[in-house]
């Protein structure tokens, strides 16, 4: 018997639980109540309320990934430069405060962010202007940037380690200055990590529809708090399902991102 | 040969409260090709990287051609180095490789052009232009590398054990090929290696070095004849290290019988040790040698028969054209002119002296 | 000089942003006060009420099972698919690992309604086995992507020569293969028991009416406003996992300093 026979229990449960799951979307997403084939649900994204939805989604979580980006590039830099990686030390510190409930943790920040909060008293205290940014679009992106940075940090933290310190040596041997060896040498040699992260990222915050109900108070809708409220509340499957095969196709065209800078898997979270 | 190039002065460099290189002195001439020989951990590589600006030394100075440039960024020197495990860009093109340090001089298109095509001529790689790295041979990696450091026309190319990684008849291809190298670029190479074969090979000087102290600076022939302590005798190709006493000018005492030699000054009655190269020990009849011993070991070799004589209660390494079978009781004679005297290193660190002549 | 402070103080901020809400929960779970906006005193009060809260003693178990179950599901399961992934000629093993990122990359809400729809069809009833289901199917992939590494760095022919020295290959396996991989099988585990503790929105599609864990009881008491005795298990569950990491992660380290510093000390003597 081949080793290979040992992967078959998990391929069957892929494709009992992961492939045909996902048929069963396009199979309701594609058709009506009655079963009849229809792209009404699919077409219903162009509705003001559901591409008002969609746009914020792609706004706020589009911040999100660039502010994670711009945060976790130079961290991953640090990281990597004082050795600090040694052991799993730091993969512990980012994995850490998912011990601390996901709910509670993002939750904390309305008590973080309140007029008469935390930050708000450190900033008047240091005659600074109040912080008032609760139940607005700006405390979403606060909450994605929290929950997602890890996902950006980590998959760029390990491709920076495995860049061979002697090609940064030759590209300054070769007459590049620091900045240039940065955006010749490491910055191109870490676009899997990036790419990774990016994605990472993007798409959890382009889905959710927790930290929206959680720090934007109950007037933000975004895409994912719609059809969160067809299956949970409106009971309209099929419409839901359509919508949701809207936001597979964005999901798709970043996995397609993954695998074009990313082919050997080098930017993973390990 | 002419002035010095390269001058290391009182160079010192540790590690984590451990010292890798202690007060030590060198200095490279324009054209030479010189060789840091020595086990790993000898500080050979560190002071390769001192003079390429990776490492700062703790004290001393490193002069470039008149100027000081110890603390000058690696960038800014007019040294190139070629990278043990090659360090090419594994997201750039052969050509980009290449072209990366003319690209940062702001060379124009056509010269680049021009000097990449004759770099790739020059290491025979041409019509590799476009190719990545992966998809290159480890000899091949290691030719672009070296590519890439000459087009920049460096007056030094460090080199870091860049054969380190390639198989046996790939490295002695590339030993050749290096030498070709360096007489057509007519420029100074420096050359770092645990492998005393490719040091004896290529270099015009070898400076043998073990922790942290020069050991001996001299010719290949200098260094294989003549060496100065046991570490270097040792290190360099195989030898017998026999405990022995001079007993006056031109005549030691080994393993208690006298034998002639050539050395003279260092003193009456010392003791010393006395390295014999195994295919300097001459096997007789018995009663024809100095002293007498038995065949213990027999191996052959393809050019020569490589046997073990137990002779007074040392095992000799001797290698011969003529074949004595185990347990044939032989006599040892050597001629005085192989006989190399060392002074015996009175403790553990006078092992390692430093010497630059 | 300069930039390593500057590197320092980011470092320090980062952490600061990122433990800031952890803070804040431990804070209020030793709140007298039972609004999170008022500081009331100190109390003790919620870790005695907790233990006596049977709903959320009864969360904190299907949470604490369910994660445990389906982590050492997934670990089985996906220990076994990285053996045979990893046995495979290219083209198979490329299409394996695209399956098993698309729960990894795929959005949680599109992987819970997903899994809804074919409860839904299958006409399963939800509950305790839906929810576990669901935990396993999204915990695989961190064992395999745990695994898959060291079955690479793992040398083939130390399996081989354990058979070649007349071991059978069940014995190979268990006494060769196994404590080669055991890090990546172990780190797999605990990545999947996190994901699975640390999950809302697949549980949130998949568990039906009857059945809360700790995040969706949370995610139905935000609108009421949350017991504080949530924040004193949350407080308490956080503390635990805390301090058994520390020790696994850290005491080996300050032992190896330790030993390094004395070996250090002796040798300048």
């Amino acid at each position: 018997m081949s080793k290979k026979w040992f992967a078959a229990p998990y391929l069957l449960w892929s494709v009992g639980f992961i492939i045909i799951p996902l048929l069963m979307i396009f199979f309701y997403g594609l058709t009506d109540r009655s079963g009849a084939f229809t792209l009404e649900n699919v077409v219903a994204i162009l509705s003001p309320e559901h591409s008002k939805a969609l746009v914020l989604s792609l706004l706020l979580s589009l911040a999100s990934t660039v502010i994670c980006l711009l945060l976790a590039y130079p961290l991953a830099m640090i990281l990597n430069k004082h050795h600090l990686g040694r052991g799993s030390f730091i993969v512990f510190l980012f994995i850490l405060p998912m011990w601390m409930n996901f709910l509670l943790r993002t939750l904390a920040w309305q008590t973080l962010l309140e007029k008469t909060g935390v930050i708000n008293s450190v900033l008047s205290a240091l005659h600074l202007p109040a912080l008032d940014i609760i139940n607005t679009p700006y405390a979403i992106v606060l909450g994605m940037v929290y929950n997602f940075l890890p996902f950006m940090v980590l998959p760029i933290y390990n491709v920076l380690v495995k860049i061979d310190e002697n090609v940064i040596n030759a590209a300054r041997d070769l007459g590049a200055n620091g900045v240039q060896t940065f955006f010749k040498i490491i910055l191109p040699l870490s676009i899997p990590g990036v790419v990774s992260g990016i994605t990472m990222v993007f798409v959890p915050a382009m889905t959710t529809f927790v930290i929206s109900t959680l720090l934007g108070g109950s007037k933000i809708l975004l895409i994912g708090n719609v059809i969160e409220q067809e299956f949970t509340q409106g009971n309209n499957w099929n419409l839901g399902s359509g919508l949701s095969l809207v936001l597979m196709v964005f999901i798709l065209v970043s996995m397609a991102f993954v695998m074009k800078y990313d082919r050997e898997g080098e930017g993973g979270m390990f | 040969m002419s002035h010095k190039l390269i001058d290391l002065s009182h160079i010192s460099k540790s590690f984590d409260g451990e010292m890798v290189l202690d007060d030590l002195n060198l200095y490279i001439r324009e054209n030479e090709f010189l060789t840091l020989l020595g086990p790993s951990g000898c500080g050979k590589t560190t002071t390769l990287r001192i003079m390429g600006g990776f490492e700062k030394p703790d004290q001393g100075k490193v002069i470039f051609d008149g100027q000081d440039i110890t603390n000058l960024a690696p960038n800014k020197r007019q040294l190139n180095t070629v990278f043990q495990k090659y360090a090419l860009f594994t997201h750039m093109t052969i050509a980009e490789n290449i072209a990366f340090g003319l690209k940062i001089k702001n060379k124009s298109k056509e010269y680049i052009q021009d000097k990449i095509k004759y770099s790739l001529k020059l290491v025979n790689l041409e019509g590799y232009e476009n190719r990545m790295p992966d998809s290159l041979s480890g000899g091949q990696q290691q030719r672009i590398a070296i590519a890439r450091a000459i087009v920049n026309e460096p007056k030094v190319l460090l080199l870091d054990e860049p054969l380190g990684a390639l198989d046996l008849k790939l490295r002695q291809d590339m030993q050749y090929e290096l030498i070709r190298l360096k007489n057509e670029l007519g420029i100074t190479f420096v050359y770092v290696t645990h492998d005393q074969e490719e040091a004896l090979t290529m270099s015009d000087t070898i400076v043998v070095m073990n922790q942290g102290y020069i050991q001996q600076v001299g010719t290949p022939e200098n260094i294989y004849n003549e060496p100065e302590n046991a570490f270097v005798a040792d290190f360099i190709g195989e030898s017998n290290i026999l405990p022995s006493t001079m007993i006056h000018d031109k005549l030691v005492e080994i393993l208690g019988a006298r034998f002639e030699c050539v050395d003279v000054g260092f003193g009456e009655n010392k003791p010393v040790d006395v390295v014999v190269r195994p295919e300097d020990v001459v096997l007789t009849a018995p009663e024809e040698g100095t002293i007498e011993g038995v065949v213990t070991g027999l191996i052959f070799k393809g050019v020569h028969y490589e046997m073990d004589v137990m002779a007074r209660g040392y095992e000799w390494l001797v290698h011969s054209t003529h074949m004595f079978p185990v347990g044939t009781k032989v006599g040892i004679r050597v001629d005085p002119f192989d006989i190399q005297i060392m002074n015996k290193p009175e403790s553990e660190d006078e092992e390692a002296v430093t010497s630059n002549e | 000089m300069v930039k390593r402070g500057v590197e320092r103080l980011y470092l320090v901020l980062i952490f600061i942003f990122l433990y800031a809400p952890i803070a804040t929960l431990v804070v209020l779970s030793f709140n007298a006060s039972r609004s999170r906006a008022k500081w009331g005193g100190f109390t003790l009060e919620w870790y005695t009420e907790m233990f006596q809260n049977s709903s959320i003693m009864q969360a904190l178990y299907n949470t604490l099972l369910i994660a445990f179950l389906s982590a050492a599901i997934a670990t089985v399961l996906g220990t076994l698919g990285a053996m045979g992934i990893s046995a495979m000629g290219f083209r198979m093993r490329s299409l394996c690992m695209s399956v098993t990122n698309i729960p990894m990359l795929n959005a949680d809400i599109v992987t819970g309604i997903s899994m809804m729809l074919l409860f839904i069809a299958m006409g399963f009833r939800f509950g305790f086995q839906s929810v576990l289901i669901a935990h396993i199917t999204f915990n695989i992939p961190y064992v395999i992507l745990s695994v898959m590494p060291k079955l690479k760095q793992t040398d083939k022919s130390t399996y081989e020569a354990a058979l070649d020295l007349g071991a059978s290959p069940v014995y190979a396996f268990f006494r060769v293969v196994l404590p080669d991989i055991l890090p990546g099988i172990l780190s797999g585990f605990l990545l999947s028991f996190t994901m699975s503790l640390d999950d809302f929105i697949i549980t949130h599609f998949t568990k039906g009416p009857g059945l809360d864990t700790l995040s969706t009881k949370i995610y139905t008491e935000v609108r009421k406003g949350i017991k504080p005795e949530m924040y004193a298990l949350s407080t308490l569950l956080f503390a635990t996992v805390l301090i058994l990491l520390l020790l696994i992660n850290v005491t080996p380290e300050l032992r190896k300093r330790a030993a390094l510093k004395h070996a250090q000390a002796a040798a300048r003597r």
